[in-house]
């Protein structure tokens, strides 16, 4: 075998590449860990960007898929010709239950009276709270849910009993259910506080009062002024082509028919769009990372000159020696890449803790920037590995 | 093994492992390191190349070892003519049929003696497992088969060079070329180092030793003495009489 008279370099198999490559990482730890440190402060940085808004907006979306996308709210609308208000017809949330695929209805209807905390505040002082009558499954249809004491039921709902959005109790001082709040001349208890409800947030700074007793003791019309409807998902286009015609007939133009998670999704949009700013300081981060892995090549060369001779003499190639140090250089940015995809996945794992938010770092961005890594690795690698390559085995052994 | 050994010897003996014929190198800025130097050593021979400081042994060492070119003459090293040869070949060269041994041992520290010997054959093609073998049985054979997972610093001088030797021998070259290989011993080590490369010769290896000390080049069969670039002397050594230098 040995006989042999073509002089052709043995070629190095991928684990003995990895062999040599690793050899000059593993004599030098601290300065491994230094210079792997500035890639993986870059690639911290740009994870924990993406995985920040990305944990953001899906905590979003999951709010929104608890709340659904199925519920739309018709309210009264101006009329086209008079510019004047026009009423919802006292029939309209019977109507539109029965339209199909309508499963279950809520109204409110507008009363035109403050809520104040006593009869000793003025009138003009409502604090922006809206009093509002409410009947049907209104609590059900916008899935809120009572923070404390009870929803409305028949028999509160003729009573002088009122339940409160939470911002207008924390507006009015009412902590506990029991207390009492002066509406149009006299008192009401106080029986439930809400809890927040996103899909209608005018709810949460409402007072809502039982249908029959709005009618009886505050002199309110029966007109609704909003109808909340949930239908089946498959149902909801054909839903809202339907609802102005069906609420009211006779000028269906002037209903208004709006869907309140449209608003959600567009914030959960704005939301995954994070800053171009943090991600650039994450890349410039990335390159000081790369010169630093370039620095760091460079003086391994230089003090390893006796190495490459040695290493000559024992028959490696020029290209063997390059691969040897661009290998290097791959291991050494791609050790700082994973440390840094790790770092950045536990800053979003902290961030997302602190935030009750769900963890999310997507796929693309851990790949992207373990692959910018390995990019930024060769090419810091390739000169320092070009050069060493070009030094004289002779040199090489001499040099001091 | 002995037998086999002892059949490359023979076959070594049939031809020229080293011939130079008017060897020049000239170095830039017009220093000429070496000049015209005519030189065949033959399989099996073991010699020594002596000369002070300066006298262009170092130079002589790195066109026999094909790590130089020289700047005129022809060299053949195991019968490949180096000028037509590129720097990949002459890799593939250095792989198969050279060994070097270093003054300073050139040892990868933090490694075993056997991952060291093993790290000798690793251009030379062979499998992982094949090197780790080889590598086992050539400590054996330089008298450190106890010493196999020893790291370099737990080693002392003269069993680093024991190593070093064990590294460059691992891939059965047809030269082993030995640089002021006692340079960095104290006379025991050193004297013990000349006996196993004494032994290697008697199994057949060829072995060139570049040395300033002519003690040593004295107790070696062949002795090359070279003075500013050229050869003054070529002798043969009784090395059986106990008189030292005894020309022919």
């Amino acid at each position: 075998m040995r006989a042999s008279r073509r002089l052709t370099p043995a070629r190095l198999g991928p684990r003995d590449v990895l062999h040599v490559g690793s050899a000059g990482l593993r004599s030098r730890p601290m300065r491994v860990f230094l210079s792997a440190l500035g890639i993986a402060i870059g690639i911290a940085t740009m994870i924990a960007v993406v995985g920040v808004s990305s944990s953001s907006q899906a905590k979003l979306l999951r709010e929104l898929d608890e709340l659904g996308t199925n519920m739309l709210v018709a309210t009264e609308g101006q009329s086209m010709f008079s510019g004047q208000d026009t009423k919802l017809p006292k029939e309209a949330p019977g109507m539109i239950s029965r339209i199909e695929g309508v499963e279950s209805v809520g109204t409110t209807g507008d009363v035109a009276q403050s809520v104040r905390r006593s009869e000793n505040i003025p009138k003009e002082e409502t604090g922006g709270i809206g009093l509002k009558a409410a009947k049907d499954d209104l609590l059900e249809v916008l899935r809120a849910r009572m923070q404390k004491g009870t929803w409305l039921n028949g028999a509160t709902g003729r009573y002088p009993s009122v339940v409160l959005g939470n911002v207008s109790a924390e507006r009015l001082g009412i902590t506990e259910p029991g207390q009492q709040v002066f509406i149009g001349g006299r008192y009401f208890t106080v029986i439930g506080i809400l809890d927040p409800v996103p899909l209608a947030p005018e709810i949460e700074r409402s007072a809502l009062i039982g249908w029959e007793a709005a009618e009886q003791l505050l002199g309110f019309d029966g007109h609704p002024t909003a109808i909340y409807e949930r239908s089946a998902d498959d149902r909801v286009a054909a839903v809202r082509g339907l609802i102005a015609p069906t609420a009211n007939p006779q000028s269906p133009s002037t209903v208004s028919v709006t869907d309140p998670s449209a608003a959600l999704q567009a914030k959960a949009a704005t939301e995954g769009a994070f800053s171009t700013l943090l991600l650039g300081l994450g890349g410039i981060a990335l390159l000081v990372g790369g010169v630093g892995v370039a620095n760091t090549m460079i003086i391994s060369v230089l003090e390893r000159r006796h190495e490459i001779g040695l290493r000559r003499s024992l028959g490696a190639t020029k290209g063997q020696v390059r691969i040897q140090f661009v290998t290097e250089s791959l291991l050494l940015s791609g050790l700082g890449g994973l440390a840094g995809i790790a770092l950045g996945a536990a800053a979003t794992a902290a961030y997302a803790h602190a935030g009750d938010l769900p963890w999310v770092v997507p796929l693309w961005a851990v790949t992207g920037g373990f692959a910018s890594t390995l990019a930024i690795g060769t090419l810091a690698g390739l000169y320092p590995a070009v050069r060493a390559a070009r030094l004289s085995p002779t040199l090489a052994l001499q040099a001091g | 093994m002995t037998t086999t050994t002892a059949i490359t010897a023979e076959n070594r003996h049939a031809r020229a492992v080293v011939e130079l014929a008017g060897v020049t190198k000239e170095y830039p800025g017009g220093v000429q390191a070496l000049r015209g130097v005519d030189l065949t050593v033959l399989g099996g021979e073991l010699l020594a190349i002596v000369g002070p400081s300066g006298s262009g042994k170092s130079t002589l060492l790195h066109i026999v070892g094909t790590l130089d070119r020289p700047s005129a003459g022809a060299v053949a090293i195991a019968g490949h003519d180096i000028a037509t040869l590129s720097d990949r070949a002459l890799s593939a060269l250095r792989s198969r049929h050279v060994g070097f041994v270093f003054q300073s041992f050139h040892l990868v520290p933090g490694i075993s003696a056997r991952a060291n010997v093993a790290e000798g054959l690793l251009y030379s093609g062979l499998s992982r497992a094949e090197r780790g073998r080889r590598a086992e049985r050539a400590l054996e054979r330089v008298g450190l088969g106890d010493r196999m997972e020893h790291r370099p610093h737990e080693l002392s001088g003269g069993q680093k060079q024991r190593v070093a030797i064990a590294r460059a021998v691992a891939g059965e070259p047809d030269l082993l070329l030995a640089d002021e290989p006692t340079g960095a011993l104290d006379s025991a080590s050193g004297r013990s180092v000349m006996e196993l490369l004494h032994e290697l010769n008697a199994d057949g290896a060829t072995i060139a030793v570049i040395t300033h000390d002519h003690e040593i080049a004295a107790s070696l069969p062949r002795q090359v003495r070279i003075r500013d670039g050229e050869i003054v002397a070529d002798v043969w050594n009784d090395v059986r009489s106990t008189a030292g230098v005894a020309q022919r």
